[in-house]
């Protein structure tokens, strides 16, 4: 019963997107493993961008670089792997986005300047260091990059893109959910002060959570780059859709509550929603009001219930 | 939390500055002008140049010319900033203005066209006080979902008047462009427009209320403040500012476009955080976000002046932005 109450919310996420799934069969009869390979494949830089959103999100701050540090990870790929191996270039790639993120982290705790402003500004630098990696949209990435996420594995109904995004998030966030930083993290976010001086190291945990966040970017920039078949230093519209997922999955603004699978649900939810409104046949641009009209609901509806629960 | 410093001048000084965070602002603003003039020797004192003036006016009247809808929408940061919230909905909300004045114009007269344009501000920002004041919806969010939402308005709009061609309103032209004793007419709706804001948050209660709900909301809510109403004059107020800033604006680049002002949104944010608003609430200053906008132009200028590529100006704007208000951070102690 705990178990059910404690994850409510992820829970009718899921159910939520099940109805979708199923509303989407019932438009178009021949919706089947082809189209769920499709949008898994379209979902993978959102998803990506959205876990790492989440993570700082729960150690109580918020990025707003992320789509500007996807942009200089999917560049670098593509820089790197016109000229060298692909996997050494991937590992950089990695190496890199993690960098960025710690560096975002340790400005943040060095200068005491607020988050959203210390990301704002490296919103600037970053977009600015993709566009002196490559000026215009260039470079090539290794065939096997694309082909690692497209089509199925093992199953002829297991999208390769669901499998890399559930094998990418488990492996970074599960073994650290129940180790101690997974649990200073936690307690940051909820209360700085009491995770202070219950001898958690505040600045430590940051920066290391914006690291993370910085890993996720360069996942989301290779499957960017992936995607394309080349590097593009023009930022996404990654950071709106994933602070919207991000609170849709239950993560609460402020810190210290929710996980990853929620937000990665919710990613699932808004990009099935856009699917469902283009099988409908509904103007693409109308498209944009109803994503921004549900975001906008589904986060009001969300933050009456939590008000409601809190009361009780 | 003077932490910067054990050294009793030092601490003194930053108490100082603390107190009168103009001093440094100004003086910062004054060092990027020499800076300017040391890399293009004459262009802002044209008698060095071997021409007339001691200040030249051109140079100034552009200045001001581009900061002002920069200053305008930065107040609605510093008034939202002042209840813990932000604005994010300021930019879409200055182009859908511009762009449904545009189309409006021509037939339906300037002055339909105008109040229709505002009237688009204040329901956003209606819609938004109605999400942060009522339901309680964290504001960087739901200030992010209506401009989403206008974003989507907008273009399903452009479909619907694409052939309608657009008409730029003379008076609004003239505010844009047009110049009296070598200052842009623009001032003449900004500096009453300063004034008013400047008066709203010093001596009335509406000011007062801001500052109180962003210091404490509890207790200002304790103390009988119906916080709801607060927000929903406070989001409506700032998507009037917002639709003004984009009428101006669009006088003054005559060319109006689906991002016409988008790109304003995240510098109004710098300069209400450079001129030493706390995004935290509770404290803030208008006039210290009309330097902050006058230093991002100056940068700007310094920065195009360069000629540097643009990704390394791009980022430079960034750092910059980034060191300034570390360094304030720094100087007053305070975040």
């Amino acid at each position: 019963m705990t178990l059910i109450r404690n994850n409510a919310w992820v829970i009718s996420l899921a159910l939520l997107l099940a109805v979708l799934l199923a509303i989407t069969k019932a438009i178009q009869p021949g919706f089947g493993a082809p189209g769920l390979e499709s949008l898994a494949r379209a979902a993978l830089p959102f998803a990506f961008a959205t876990a790492g959103m989440a993570i700082v999100v729960i150690v109580g701050g918020i990025d707003l670089s992320v789509a500007s540090m996807m942009a200089v990870c999917a560049v670098t790929a593509a820089v790197l792997m016109e000229r060298m191996a692909g996997i050494p270039a991937l590992l950089i790639v990695l190496v890199v986005g993690a960098a960025m993120g710690a560096i975002n982290g340790a400005l943040i705790v060095l200068t005491k300047v607020p988050d959203i402003v210390v990301t704002l500004a490296m919103l600037f630098v970053w977009e600015g260091v993709a566009l002196l990696i490559l000026s215009t949209p260039g470079g090539a990435t290794a065939d096997w990059l694309e082909a690692a996420i497209r089509g199925f594995f093992l199953f002829s109904w297991l999208p390769k893109a669901l499998l890399i995004i559930a094998i990418v998030t488990a492996l970074i966030w599960a073994p650290l959910r129940g180790t101690k930083l997974g649990l200073s993290i936690y307690a940051v976010g909820s209360d700085e002060r009491a995770a202070f001086r219950s001898g958690v190291s505040v600045g430590r945990t940051r920066v290391i959570a914006y690291a993370l966040c910085g890993l996720f970017c360069a996942f989301g920039g290779l499957s960017l780059a992936a995607l394309t078949g080349i590097g593009e230093p023009v930022p996404g519209p990654y950071l709106l859709a994933a602070v919207a997922a991000v609170v849709l999955g239950g993560v609460v603004l402020g810190g210290g509550k929710g996980g990853l699978l929620g937000p990665v649900i919710a990613v699932f939810i808004l990009r099935i929603i856009r699917t469902i409104l283009t099988l409908m046949a509904v103007d693409p641009n109308v498209t944009t009001i109803v994503e921004g009209v549900i975001m906008v609901g589904v986060v009001m509806l969300g933050t009456a219930l939590t008000m409601k629960g809190a009361q009780r | 939390m003077s932490n910067v410093t054990s050294d009793p001048v030092f601490t003194r000084a930053g108490r100082h500055l603390a107190q009168n965070p103009m001093i440094p602002l100004v003086v910062f603003l004054l060092v990027l002008v020499a800076a300017l003039e040391i890399m293009r020797p004459g262009i802002v004192t044209p008698f060095r140049a071997g021409r007339d003036g001691i200040i030249s006016t051109f140079w100034l009247g552009n200045l001001i010319k581009f900061a002002i809808p920069l200053a305008m929408l930065a107040a609605c940061q510093v008034l939202t900033m002042l209840t813990a919230g932000i604005d994010l909905s300021v930019g879409i909300i200055a182009t859908v203005a511009a762009f449904v004045c545009a189309t409006l114009a021509g037939s339906l007269g300037t002055t339909p066209a105008v109040l229709i344009a505002l009237l688009c501000g204040v329901t956003t920002g209606l819609v938004n006080g109605f999400g942060v004041g009522i339901v309680r919806v964290h504001p960087l969010i739901m200030t992010l979902g209506t401009g989403l939402i206008a974003t989507g308005c907008l273009q399903v709009y452009q479909r619907l008047v694409i052939n309608a061609g657009t008409e730029i309103p003379t008076f609004l032209s003239w505010l844009g462009t047009g110049r009296t004793l070598g200052m842009p007419n623009g001032l003449f709706v900004f500096i009453p427009f300063a004034a008013f804001i400047l008066w709203l948050m010093r001596h009335t209660g509406f000011g007062r209320l801001l500052f109180a709900l962003g210091s404490n909301e509890n207790a200002a809510r304790l103390s009988g403040v119906r916080g709801w109403q607060v927000y929903l004059a406070l989001y409506a107020l700032s998507g009037l500012i917002a639709a003004v800033a984009g009428l101006l604006y669009l006088g003054m680049i005559r060319q109006p476009s689906l991002s016409l002002a988008n790109p304003l949104l995240l510098p109004s944010a710098a300069a209400a955080v450079i001129g030493g608003t706390s995004i935290f609430g509770g404290r803030g200053s208008y006039a210290g976000a009309i330097v902050g906008a006058l230093i991002l132009r100056v940068l700007d200028t310094m920065l195009t002046l360069l000629q540097m590529p643009e990704g390394a100006r791009t980022a430079l704007f960034g750092l910059i932005i980034l060191a300034v208000t570390a360094l304030y951070v720094r100087i007053t102690g305070s975040r």
